[in-house]
């Protein structure tokens, strides 16, 4: 296996409603901005990989006009997973792997504002038995939230320190959206948004993008002072049929953590755009207490939908930079109540 | 460096117009379980899924590879959806083949699909979207400029699009998969079927096809296993240029002949014409034959219609290319390029049937969408590299 | 009475997204002027070529772009189709012509309806001039011109334009 590190990453500030800019101007500055910061020319980098959603972008072949922020002159190598970013970080790892390239730029981004994004992202359903349901994405979280604090000892007071704790951690992220210092008893008081679940269990809606870019061996090693080297990255997906699975346990995430070998970790960003997510990943990952978690604010400050997974490993990238961790860990998650996670183990030499 | 990779089972669905028969589920499973069984294994021996497919708006789901997780046996296992547009069934196959090249895996299943009479794939295709402009003619107006211009640039005669049509008609015939068999086609059928965006005419054109297409890649010490012939990953390679900019050439596109040349040296090819013994390759409108003869270096700029008209693409010529019926028999967006390349990943195999090319011992599989802007391509021989 | 059960084949579900599209900057700006009843392109710093519709950006240089130039209102012909068949969501007499159309001063053509000609008449390198709607229905969209026609200029010899095909 290479010796793969994150060298650079760029992010939008994640807002509530980006309506001035479009896709294509908003990737440009980071995407200049990320390989800029990489020290590595652009008409070096071997392969370029993207992650983002047609149904998000409300038209088809959405992903194209993102080609046009690339500068993609002479051609080049070039791929796109209709996924959230870390899974184009995934395939560009595996490219490098391949010795296809020495190094990539993976970017992602999306827009939840234009859509109505808890009837778009229900549409992920199986279109026979579930997707006619209705059952929208905060609707199936709010059935995880129920099994979990059935089935262990965890509270709803629990799930409120969570996201009092991100938000307050946000505050220090100058990309986070949802930030600020809220009390827990206070937060308690709400009444329920979709019963366990009150507003501040829930993510925002966000617009935003990343790009990030990696690189193999004395490439990463003449570019970055301190490459973030990728130490392990393994994903997994359950069974789709909410039914099959036990809600409150993340076997995917167990899974993908034990292959990625995450163990020793420092700092850990869990894609968890629900409070109650957090704690069944935490468990899942055997997180102990001495791990900080989210110090960016993670999902709850901030979810732009095929953007906040890769975002997560980018932060993980940045504790490392920062000298807050030695090893960190960037997890992502996709589809309905933790259907599909990835998990990926940084370490700073 | 690379680990070696070798395609040990192939699947396809009877591509049709509407398969009303079998849901999504079904649909790629009858390509998934064929590919599985040509291969000798099952679900339990594949080590990840990888899914592509065309715009999620053509079915009505939202990232379909989460609710295909169970039918596709991929539960605990990695799963990855590709989207690049008319050329994702090429790069899913590339993306499969570089998880086995990484050492990553050691098998692995890749389904590729359309089933477009769910949702409404003319529909998706050309909902206008505000502030931009519409699509003013549909896709075939796209492209009908195009070929003018290439029929302009290479002095073309104007019946090369008319063989070119018939060759692929008359090879479906031979296919059992394929989706339009015309049994009496014959050059005048076509020659006076409707002008429908002038110079193209309807049965010059590819049809809308529900259909899926599956394949088994291993590595080596798998593929030693195989029941049947494996047909070896010699080169994949993949280029994209921007849709539009200035003094682009779209007929012959820069990223089209980068890939090919990328692809044939990687694969130690120094004679295209020469040392490959056929082609598949993903030709929508049947002028696209001529301008890919020499946007991939089969044949000199303006010359790529002379292949045609001398037999030399035929099915009994010197580089027959899209023995299958290709595009223009079966077009089910999302496994059109996955099709390519497997099509002629069953020639080194020899599991061909009725459209065998004899002795084929390295074959061409090619792939493009978007504004003829995303090419993925790969070569397969009968032994490793 | 018992009733045959048949099993169920398909099911139909509607459904109904509603999206807000942002333009973005460059295309407000493109699309003020064509308000104005003027066709206003960018110029790429690097390259120096114009593009038009203005898109914030070159893509083949990858750098943002706003130097603004004015071009057509006329244009050639670099290549075109007659469609003789009815697209969903276009709504057109049967058969028309979907020109690529070179506008005086843009170095990338711009796709367009020709009309008040025959279809047999249309060639590449025909000099086409912009019919915009009544100037009172004028608004911030492509659709202010109705379509090109032709001119009467002498046609533009095919090595003055093929590049841009």
């Amino acid at each position: 296996m290479r010796d793969v590190a994150v060298v650079s990453f760029a992010q939008t500030k994640n807002v509530r409603r980006e309506n001035r800019r479009n896709e294509v101007e908003m990737l440009i500055p980071v995407v200049q901005e990320a390989v800029e910061k990489s020290g590595i020319p652009k008409q070096e980098i071997g392969f370029y990989c993207s992650g983002s959603s047609d149904y998000l972008a409300g038209q088809s072949f959405s992903f194209v006009m993102a080609v046009d922020s690339l500068g993609a002159w002479p051609p080049i190598a070039e791929s796109h997973v209709e996924m959230d970013g870390a899974w184009a970080l995934y395939e560009a790892w595996i490219k490098i792997q391949c010795g296809e390239a020495d190094s990539a730029l993976i970017f992602s981004f999306g827009r939840s504002s234009p859509g109505m994004i808890r009837e778009t992202l229900t549409l992920q359903l199986d279109p026979y038995t579930l997707a006619p349901l209705g059952a929208d994405p905060v609707c199936l979280a709010a059935l995880q939230a129920r099994a979990l604090l059935e089935s262990s000892d965890y509270s709803e007071r629990e799930m409120a320190e969570v996201a009092a704790r991100s938000r307050a951690d946000a505050k220090s992220n100058p990309y986070a959206q949802l930030t600020g210092d809220f009390d827990v008893d206070e937060l308690l008081a709400e009444p329920y948004f979709v019963s366990p679940l009150r507003k501040h269990d829930c993510p925002p809606i966000s617009d935003g993008a990343t790009a990030m870019v990696i690189a193999a061996d004395d490439v990463a090693r003449n570019a970055s002072k301190r490459p973030a080297w990728i130490r392990g990255i393994d994903h997994r997906v359950e069974s789709h049929q909410l039914g099959l699975r036990d809600l409150a346990q993340s076997t995917s995430t167990a899974l993908a953590g034990e292959k990625a070998g995450a163990v020793d970790i420092d700092v850990a960003e869990l894609h968890a755009p629900f409070s109650h997510q957090e704690l069944i990943l935490r468990d899942a990952l055997k997180l102990g207490d001495g791990v900080k978690i989210n110090p960016s604010g993670g999902a709850l400050a901030a979810n732009s939908v095929m953007v906040a997974g890769l975002t997560r490993i980018g932060e993980a990238a940045n504790a490392i930079w920062n000298g807050n961790a030695r090893r960190a860990l960037g997890h992502a998650t996709s589809g309905p109540c933790l259907q599909q996670n990835l998990v990926c183990v940084l370490e700073g030499e | 460096m690379a680990e070696h990779c070798a395609v040990i089972g192939v699947g396809q669905t009877k591509h049709d117009a509407k398969r009303i028969d079998v849901s999504q589920f079904g649909l790629v499973r009858e390509a998934a379980e064929r590919a599985l069984e040509d291969a000798g294994l099952t679900y339990a021996d594949i080590d990840a899924v990888v899914i592509g497919k065309a715009p999620d708006m053509f079915e009505g789901v939202m990232m379909p590879e989460l609710m295909l997780a169970d039918s596709l046996g991929a539960a605990g296992k990695p799963m990855l959806r590709v989207h690049t547009a008319g050329s994702v069934g090429g790069s899913t196959a590339i993306v499969a083949a570089s998880l086995i090249q990484a050492g990553v895996h050691d098998r692995v299943l890749t389904v590729t699909y359309e089933k477009q009479s769910e949702s409404n794939a003319m529909w998706a295709l050309s909902v206008k979207v505000p502030f931009q402009q519409g699509m003013v003619a549909g896709a075939g107006g796209y492209f009908a400029p195009l070929i003018r211009a290439y029929m302009k640039r290479s002095g073309a005669p104007e019946d090369t699009g008319i063989r070119v049509a018939l060759k692929d008609r008359l090879n479906a015939l031979k296919n059992p998969y394929a989706h339009l068999k015309l049994p009496d086609i014959d050059f005048d059928q076509i020659a006076n079927s409707p002008m429908l965006w002038d110079p193209i005419r309807y049965l010059e054109t590819c049809p809308s096809s529900d259909g899926a297409c599956a394949m088994v890649l291993v590595n080596s010490s798998a593929a030693k296993k195989a029941p049947k012939k494996p047909a070896w990953i010699h080169a994949t390679a993949m280029r994209t240029e921007p849709t539009m900019f200035s003094g682009r050439d779209q007929v012959n596109p820069q990223a089209g002949q980068d890939c090919a040349r990328v692809l044939y040296k990687k694969a130690g090819i120094s004679d295209p014409r020469k040392e490959i013994d056929c082609c598949e390759i993903y030709v929508p409108f049947s002028w696209f034959e001529p301008m890919w003869m020499e946007n991939l270096h089969f044949a000199p700029e303006s010359e790529g219609w002379k292949m045609t008209y001398e037999g030399a693409t035929a099915l009994d010529g010197d580089l027959p290319v899209n023995m299958s019926g290709g595009v223009l028999s079966s077009n089910p967006i999302g496994a059109s390029g996955m099709l390519r390349f497997a099509e002629v990943a069953n020639q080194i195999r020899g599991e061909a049937g009725e459209h065998q090319v004899d002795g084929a011992k390295k074959g061409f599989g090619h792939a493009y969408g978007g504004g003829s802007q995303f090419f993925s391509m790969w070569i397969v021989g009968d032994q490793p590299l | 009475m018992s009733e045959e059960k048949q099993p169920v084949k398909s099911i139909v579900t509607p459904s109904r997204l509603e999206y807000d599209f942002t333009p973005g900057i460059a295309t407000t700006r493109f699309l003020r002027h064509m308000q104005e009843g003027r066709i206003v392109g960018q110029r790429c710093t690097k390259c120096a070529k114009v593009y038009i519709p203005a898109r914030g950006s070159c893509p083949r240089c990858g750098v943002a772009t706003e130097e603004e130039v004015e071009v057509g209102p006329n244009g050639t012909v670099t290549t075109f189709c007659v469609v003789r068949v009815p697209s969903e969501n276009i709504d057109l007499t049967l058969p028309y012509t979907a020109a690529h159309i070179l506008l005086d001063g843009a170095d990338i053509p711009f796709f367009a309806l020709i009309q008040e000609c025959d279809a047999a008449d249309v060639r590449m390198g025909m000099r086409v001039e912009a019919v915009w709607a009544p100037e009172a229905e004028w608004g911030p969209t492509f659709e202010n011109i109705r379509y090109f026609r032709p001119i009467d200029e002498p046609d533009v010899p095919f090595e003055d334009f093929k590049e841009h095909l």
